[in-house]
């Protein structure tokens, strides 16, 4: 076991992990922030997505001795602290951008990163982008639709809901 | 996954010695091999993650005109710092998916070699040299099969220097699931000749093709070649595709990616 330290959320943090310990795992289970989702565990799906020194990584596949030193953001560092929304997570709730929910912190975290990226993606982009991160209720349509809300575009051309 | 320690070397020589340990494999970005972990395919004692080597990442450009970029430069780097060799740039740009992007390196997959994997393509049609530790390797000799390459234990890629080439373009057919190529083909067009690679398709991993090559110096234009077809003898056959299917589709990427450089 090894000491890691690092930043989540805008707080230093530090605790014990194995070589073989996963960034997801030291998330969920030493941290107790179980926003962050296990899908697939083979780095498909996406529902593990974090942002770590500001980039998008996916947290099932990165170890945690790796993450030691740098800043990481999950889903729970989102909202403001008095619970207001982010953008991104406002308009996935006004353009019911889920159903069950379970993608939808890695997604949320995925277009976080796409809208730093790039602040008026193009609905092809924003598809393009969302290529690592699985959703098997929405048909992505109102995921893509909530993004390009939350850059401010005008959704109303875009299919009914 | 099997219990191994980690160790995270700040240097090169560093990396090396930790290599020297019994069983101790090296842990570049990790998109493959922590999957690999996962299913207890390896079971290394120590893993010597590369990944905080600040001496091997970044790119730039040398003064013989050659593009430098270290073996522990993401793919996402890659993609919008590689801008002198486009080509190049859009093979780092369609790698896997931005979240894998983001983590795996040049160094990882050319050390690995994985048969479907696009960077062996851009380095052996770039002409480029695998810079290790050790020695200078050019891409012609480095490349020895599936999974196979001409590093030794321990060896660690350090940088890749790619010829720029004056045209170039890769085109890859995904296979969906994975993103990795069915087939990919990345065609450069070098002063002194034209270099057709080609990954996905061959049981023996990245080949070059040279009839593709020859009819394009005569003409670089996707019209050149056609009537030229690949047997399908050789061909990786499996539930993605058959052999015949592959030596079609390296034809078709081939003249594609011609069409894209020109």
């Amino acid at each position: 076991m090894t000491k890691v330290t690092m930043t989540v959320n805008g707080a230093s943090v530090s605790g014990e992990a194995a070589g073989n310990t996963l960034l997801v795992e030291f998330l969920r289970e030493e941290l107790r922030l179980t926003g962050t989702h296990v899908g697939c565990d083979t780095s498909q799906c996406g529902a593990c997505s974090v942002h770590v020194d500001g980039k998008l990584v996916k947290s099932c596949t990165m170890f945690a001795a790796e993450a030691d030193g740098t800043d990481v953001i999950t889903i729970e560092g989102e909202a403001a602290e008095d619970g207001t929304l982010s953008t991104v997570q406002q308009a996935f709730q006004d353009h019911h951008g889920l159903q069950c929910g379970f993608c939808t912190p890695g997604m949320v975290m995925a277009a976080t990163a796409l809208l730093k990226e790039n602040p008026k993606p193009s609905e092809a982009e924003v598809r393009h982008y969302l290529e690592g991160n699985i959703c098997r209720c929405t048909g992505y349509h109102n995921i893509v639709k909530s993004i390009m809300a939350a850059s401010g575009q005008n959704v109303e051309p875009m299919a009914a809901e | 996954m099997y219990a191994f320690d980690l160790e995270r070397p700040a240097t090169v020589a560093d990396a090396v010695t930790a290599l020297g340990a019994d069983e101790a494999q090296a842990l570049g970005g990790g998109q493959t091999l922590i999957p690999t972990l996962k299913q207890r395919l390896a079971s290394p004692s120590v893993l010597v993650s590369l990944s905080g080597i600040a001496e091997m990442t970044g790119i730039c450009t040398r003064d013989d005109g050659s593009l430098a970029i270290g073996g522990g430069t993401t793919h996402a780097a890659v993609a919008v710092g590689a801008d002198v060799f486009p080509g190049l740039a859009g093979l780092a740009a369609g790698i896997g998916d931005p979240a894998v992007r983001n983590r795996g390196t040049v160094g990882g997959s050319l050390a690995n070699n994985d048969p479907s994997a696009c960077y062996p393509a851009g380095a052996l049609a770039s002409g480029a040299t695998i810079v290790t530790n050790a020695r200078e390797i050019p891409a012609d000799d480095y490349f020895q099969g599936l999974f196979t390459t001409a590093l030794e234990e321990g060896e660690v890629v350090t940088e890749v220097r790619f010829p720029v080439p004056e045209a170039s373009a890769y085109m890859k057919f995904e296979q969906p699931a994975s993103r990795f190529a069915l087939v990919g083909v990345f065609v450069a067009k070098h002063a002194d000749g034209v270099r057709v690679a080609v990954t996905g398709a061959s049981e023996n991993g990245v080949f070059r093709w040279s009839e593709a090559e020859a009819a394009l110096n005569d003409s670089f234009t996707a019209d050149a070649l056609n009537g030229l077809s690949l047997p399908a003898e050789g061909m990786i056959n499996d539930l993605h595709g058959s052999d015949a299917y592959r030596a079609h589709i390296t034809a078709v990427m081939t003249k594609r990616a011609v069409t894209a450089a020109c």
